[in-house]
This record gives C-alpha cells, sequence and structure tokens, in this order.
C-alpha cells in the first residue's frame, strides 16, 4: 500500500496556500465594520468547520466502501479522517467561543443553531473512538466502526436542517445562495483559506496513512524474518491495526 | 419474513412477560424522574414547551434503558448464533426488535404520559389528545429505529451500558427537537397557538432516512 505518493507536492502547496491565506486575511482583506480585527477570525474558523463536517462525511464514505469491499485499507482510509476531523473540531469549538465572546459577548449562545448543531455532531463523533477501543476483534472493530462512520455521516445534515428549524437565524449564513453577502476581496480571502484547510486536511491525512500502514507493514516483516515469538503482543487501540 | 418477524416478536413479547426486565423498569424511570424534575424545577404544575421538554427528555432517557437491554438475551444466551444458523431473512431480526422496542415504549407511554398529565401538567393544558398521540408515535418510530441499531451496535462491546447511551442520545437529539416543539403548544394553558404541523414532517423524515439506513446496515452488526 503506498499511501505516501505524491506527499512532498502536497505538502509545499498547502503549506503555500496557508501562507498565502494568513497574508491576506492580515494584509489584504479589509477589517469588517461592525467588529472589526476581531472578525479575522472567520478566516480560520469557518475554513475549519467546513473541511471538519466534511471530513466526517468522507469518513463515512470511506465506511460504505470498507463494508462493500471488505477492504481493511477503507477502514483506515475512514478512521483517519474521522480522527483528524475531531481534532478540527475542538479547534472549531474553541474558535468559535472566541468569536462569540468577541463579537456577541458571550462564550456559548444556545440560540445559534450553527454553534448547538455543530456540538451534538462534535459530543457524537466523540464516542467514535471509545466505540472502537472497547471492541477488542479488529474485524469486528472495524465493521461496527463503519456502521457508526455510515450513521453518523447521514446525521450530519439532518441534525444542521432540525437544528437551524428550530433556533433564529443570527448565525452569518457563509456559503448561503446569495453568496453569504461578503465583498469580493473578503470573498477572495475566504475561499484560498478554504481550500488551503482543505489541502491541510488532505496533507495530514496523508501522512496520518503513510505512518499508520508503514508500521503496520513493518511489524508483518518482522513477523515474516523473526516469526511470531520475536513481537511484544499488540496492545488494545482504537486505531486499525492490521491491513 | 413475515413469519420470522413474527416469530421473533412473539419470542421477545414471551421473554418480557415472563421476566418483566425491560418496560416495568422502564416505567418506575420515567416516573421517578418525573418526580425528580417536580422537585429540581421547583415547580408544581408545567405548561408549554416546559412541560413538553420535562417529558420527551424522560422518555428518551427511558428508551435509553430499553435499549440497553434490547439484546441483551441474543448475546448472553446465544440467540444471535441460534438466529444466524436460521436460514431466515437477518433484516427480519431489525425489524422484530424494532417493533418490540417500539411496543415497549407505546406500553410505557400508555402509562408515563397520564402520569405526566395528573403529577406535573397544569390544569386546563394538554386537550389536544390526537395531535399529541400523532407526535407521540412519530417519535417513538424514530427512537426504536435508531435504538434497535445501537443496541446492537453497543451490545458487542466490552463498556455496552456506556456506550449505548453515549452515542443514542446525540443521535436522538433531532427527535427531542421536534417532539418537544411540537408538543408545546400542545400542553399550552391558553391554546392559541396553532399546531405546528412541519415539526412532524420533520419526525416523519428522521423516521424514513433512519429506517432505511438502519435497514441498510443491519445486517454487517450480525455478520460473524
Amino acid at each position: 500500500m503506498t499511501f505516501g505518493r505524491g506527499l512532498r507536492a502536497l505538502s509545499i502547496a498547502s503549506a503555500m496556500l496557508i501562507i498565502g491565506a494568513f497574508a491576506l486575511v492580515f494584509f489584504y482583506a479589509p477589517n469588517d465594520a461592525d467588529q472589526g480585527f476581531i472578525q479575522k477570525i472567520f478566516y480560520v474558523h469557518v475554513p475549519m468547520a467546513i473541511v471538519a463536517l466534511c471530513g466526517f462525511v468522507a469518513g463515512g464514505i470511506y465506511a460504505i466502501r470498507h463494508l462493500r469491499s471488505g477492504d481493511r485499507a477503507d477502514d483506515l482510509r475512514s478512521y483517519v479522517a474521522i480522527h483528524i476531523s475531531l481534532v478540527l473540531a475542538v479547534g472549531v469549538l474553541i474558535t468559535g467561543s472566541i468569536w462569540a465572546r468577541a463579537a456577541w459577548g458571550h462564550w456559548w449562545v444556545w440560540d445559534e443553531p450553527t454553534l448547538v448543531s455543530f456540538l451534538i455532531v462534535f459530543l457524537l463523533y466523540a464516542c467514535y473512538q471509545p466505540l472502537r477501543f472497547s471492541i477488542e476483534d479488529p474485524e469486528r472493530q472495524a465493521r461496527y466502526a463503519s456502521v457508526f462512520a455510515i450513521v453518523a455521516g447521514a446525521f450530519v445534515p439532518l441534525n444542521f436542517m432540525a437544528v437551524r428549524m428550530a433556533e433564529s437565524l443570527a448565525h452569518p449564513r457563509v456559503l448561503s445562495t446569495t453568496g453569504g453577502a461578503m465583498p469580493g476581496d473578503m470573498r477572495l480571502t475566504f475561499f484560498v483559506a478554504l481550500v488551503g484547510m482543505a489541502c491541510l486536511f488532505v496533507t495530514l491525512w496523508k501522512y496520518e496513512l503513510a505512518s499508520k500502514s508503514a508500521s503496520i507493514q513493518l511489524r508483518s516483516l518482522k513477523r515474516r524474518l523473526a516469526g511470531d515469538h520475536a513481537l511484544a503482543p499488540l496492545s488494545r487501540s482504537a486505531a486499525p491495526q492490521e491491513l | 419474513m413475515r413469519t420470522t418477524v413474527a416469530a421473533l416478536i412473539r419470542k421477545d413479547l414471551r421473554l418480557e412477560l415472563r421476566s418483566f426486565e425491560s418496560v416495568p423498569a422502564m416505567l418506575m424511570f420515567s416516573v421517578s424522574t418525573f418526580v425528580l424534575f417536580h422537585f429540581g424545577l421547583d415547580r408544581g404544575a408545567l405548561d408549554g414547551d416546559l412541560a413538553a421538554g420535562v417529558l420527551w427528555v424522560t422518555l428518551l432517557l427511558a428508551a435509553v434503558l430499553g435499549m440497553n437491554r434490547l439484546f441483551v438475551a441474543e448475546q448472553e444466551q446465544g440467540g444471535f448464533d441460534g438466529f444466524l444458523m436460521a436460514p431466515v431473512d437477518r433484516t427480519a431480526l431489525f425489524v422484530a426488535k424494532a417493533l418490540v422496542l417500539f411496543g415497549y415504549l407505546a406500553a410505557v407511554e400508555l402509562v408515563a404520559v397520564p402520569a405526566f398529565v395528573v403529577l406535573l401538567l397544569a390544569p386546563g393544558a394538554g386537550q389536544a389528545l390526537p395531535e399529541l398521540l400523532a407526535v407521540l408515535v412519530l417519535a417513538d418510530a424514530g427512537i426504536a429505529v435508531v435504538g434497535t441499531l445501537i443496541g446492537a451496535l453497543g451490545v458487542q462491546t466490552r463498556a455496552r451500558d456506556l456506550i449505548v447511551p453515549l452515542i443514542a442520545l446525540p443521535l436522538l437529539v433531532p427527535v427531542v427537537i421536534a417532539a418537544a416543539e411540537a408538543s408545546a403548544p400542545l400542553f399550552a394553558v391558553a391554546g392559541a397557538d396553532p399546531f405546528p404541523g412541519r415539526w412532524l414532517l420533520v419526525l416523519a423524515l428522521y423516521d424514513a432516512v433512519f429506517g432505511l439506513l438502519a435497514y441498510a446496515v443491519f445486517d454487517y452488526l450480525l455478520e460473524e
């Protein structure tokens, strides 16, 4: 399994995009008329949220492929996508909280559907690793985790719809049909930041896949060279340990 | 398929009638929670959205008890193996268990909702019985479908009693939102608010999406 292909080009591209996005954020995009400088957190917070949600859904899509084909590499892909999305989701909640404090005066606001639905999605996915960890048989672990990833992936859009119907509409609709009513230079900065974040996600995802599959392959090579008794037994883990 | 489902339901109901493991526990839990809410909120009578919230949170937590126990007999006494050896469609187990959980919930609500009305609901509130019934049926269907799937998922894990509520509660948040929003005007004393039919639509959509989804993935939880 060669997960490492194209990693160098991807790393350079995402580094340049992220640097470019930050340069645009600080030197090109204008300060917001109401909120001033703090509004610039938007260029980190929103791309991170969009990429995290897409990562969750991608985890569900790889889980479907895993169940259909039985290919353990797809389980690894699904696991790593959800894992990195979870890390991003923590960042989204923290930056969102800081932004809410600055813009609305409170660390948390319950009548914001986007905040609330993101929190619910985060709480759901926070159970993904405990679920994997509590199943010992690796084959069953992969299968059950895939079932969870599919159900949770379908839950993401449905949850956003239900919460949005229940609450007021004060959170900015960034990608609404009207284009979010952003001026052109803000929109350009935002899209560069979004592409940069997506690129960063894919790079991290591939790095993690390459590292995980390398250690799995190393283990199987060791076994072939020295036999089973030379290997320490696998400790229990939430991550896939076989391919 | 139909005879298999009927046989499985018969088996589960007979088991429940002989052991009384799930429904009485869920019922006692609901009534105790009403009492807890009475003291926790320090209110003698509730109406409107507060009443709807208390009722739905209580019913949901009671449902989690049922989900936790739904597959325990299969897991501990070899029911899964027996079922897998039988030459029948595996989806039958999902359909039967979802219907059984739905039945448990209906049985619990048959007592818990009147108990709620007597204990906590403000006098004069809650006259629209047919609408409340529609909300109950649609919400129970959603809870039954998701609960069966998560119950089957959780029963094979080592931390069964933890995993099931941790996964099921976030998944069922949309049901609570829709059911509480739909029943809040039914519990209003003034009764002026129109019944928000769109929340029934949300519940129906939730039931349909997760019903199809669970139907599609349930087989993978049984493979050996």
